[in-house]
């Protein structure tokens, strides 16, 4: 089912500078494999070498951290909205 | 300690909010707060927290100012290009407000000085530019049960939240690692619009003041997200993580570690998987 994935500034090369993209899944897991068929390149920047979630990159789903949920299993209803928040860090210089 | 008749005309438009008062006023007149980068977050923090009448604003930052800085970094003048942040943010803060003492710390923060240093504050502000400061604030602060504000920018976005340690989350809870060096842009690799620092800077300075007054609802366990290109705010949750080395029900962590080594600073760089 096709949910909103909202797309960090640091990856938009990999969706044609699209804010806000589609893809589909029936987890997190599913839709970061379909991000991956669609915009090649941005599985790995999500999760390492294992296919877990990177530790500095937060996976949402509505409001809520997915490592909170079910992890790379949280399951995925249509009208919901994912988002990527990677941490950063600047402020002074 | 009565307000002066001076210092009833200064603050009257803080006095006059039921939530503040002459005994708010004087609560933040008592408060000590450090200021951790004397720089785009830290300049409109430091301004407001001085004009609000804070009474100790430390800062805390080991910058000389840059031409640079003064697109963002409101606290300094063209005249302070090449002088200690520390020094020429002292001066303005002074020059607003004569009440505030500003004990300046020259120095960077590492784990050898931070715990002796926050000894003398109440509250901390991060307004820092690198992971291994960042996690070292939060180690410190969680240790100490000191309360922070977090904020972070980065092109025309910004972030923050609040961390209380025992009541909410910290920030190894929402980030339990920091990505590799080079893997996320810097300000100064990757430019900030001076304006989201001013946004951002304020709301840390809300939250510290809110604090210190006991009042209202602090972003404890809330990340807020600020996109100024679009101008959305939105808010997502933030969870105490009950497998947190730091604060969670084992920890690993019980004191402060080596955070250059953590953060991989100066250590061969992978490939810049974030890079524009």
């Amino acid at each position: 089912m096709p949910v909103k994935v909202r797309i960090p500034t640091p990856l938009r090369s990999l969706t044609a500078n699209q804010e806000e993209v589609e893809a589909g899944g029936a987890t997190v897991r599913e839709l970061i494999d379909d991000l991956e068929a669609r915009y090649p390149g941005i599985k790995e920047r999500l999760c390492d070498k294992d296919g877990k979630p990177r530790g500095f990159v937060n996976i949402y789903v509505n409001q809520q951290d997915v490592r909170f949920l079910q992890g790379e299993d949280t399951a995925l209803a249509e009208g919901d909205e994912v988002s990527i928040i990677p941490a950063i860090a600047g402020g002074s210089r | 300690m009565a307000l002066t008749r001076e210092q009833i005309d200064r603050y009257s438009r803080h006095i006059l909010l039921p939530e503040i008062g002459g005994e708010g006023q004087e609560r933040l007149l008592n408060a000590r707060v450090l200021v951790a980068g004397a720089g785009g977050l830290g300049s409109p923090v430091a301004l407001y927290l001085a004009a609000a009448g804070v009474g100790t604003i430390g800062l805390a930052d080991s910058d000389s100012v840059e031409l640079s800085n003064l697109q963002r970094q409101i606290v300094h003048s063209t005249f302070d290009v090449g002088h200690p942040k520390v020094e020429s943010a002292r001066r303005t803060l002074r020059g607003l407000n004569p009440d505030v003492q500003v004990p300046t710390h020259h120095e960077r923060l590492t784990s050898g000085n931070i715990m002796g240093l926050l000894e003398g504050y109440d509250f901390v502000v991060d307004g820092t530019d690198n992971f291994a400061t960042r996690y070292l604030i939060n180690d410190a602060c969680v240790l100490m049960g000191k309360p922070f504000s977090h904020g972070a920018i980065l092109r025309f976005e910004g972030q923050a939240t609040t961390i209380v340690p025992g009541e909410g989350p910290c920030y190894r809870c929402l980030y339990p690692e920091p990505p590799p060096q080079g893997l996320v842009p810097t300000c100064q690799q990757a430019g900030v619009l001076g304006a989201v620092a001013g946004v951002i800077g304020a709301i840390q300075a809300c939250e510290a003041v809110k604090w210190i007054l006991g009042e209202g609802s602090l972003l404890v366990g809330r990340l807020l997200l600020f996109d100024a290109y679009r101008c959305v705010f939105r808010e997502l949750e933030a969870k105490r993580d009950e497998e947190c080395v730091l604060c969670g029900n084992r920890p690993t962590i019980t004191r402060l570690i080596d955070y250059e080594e953590f953060c991989g600073t100066g250590a061969a760089t992978p490939g810049p998987l974030f890079a524009i």
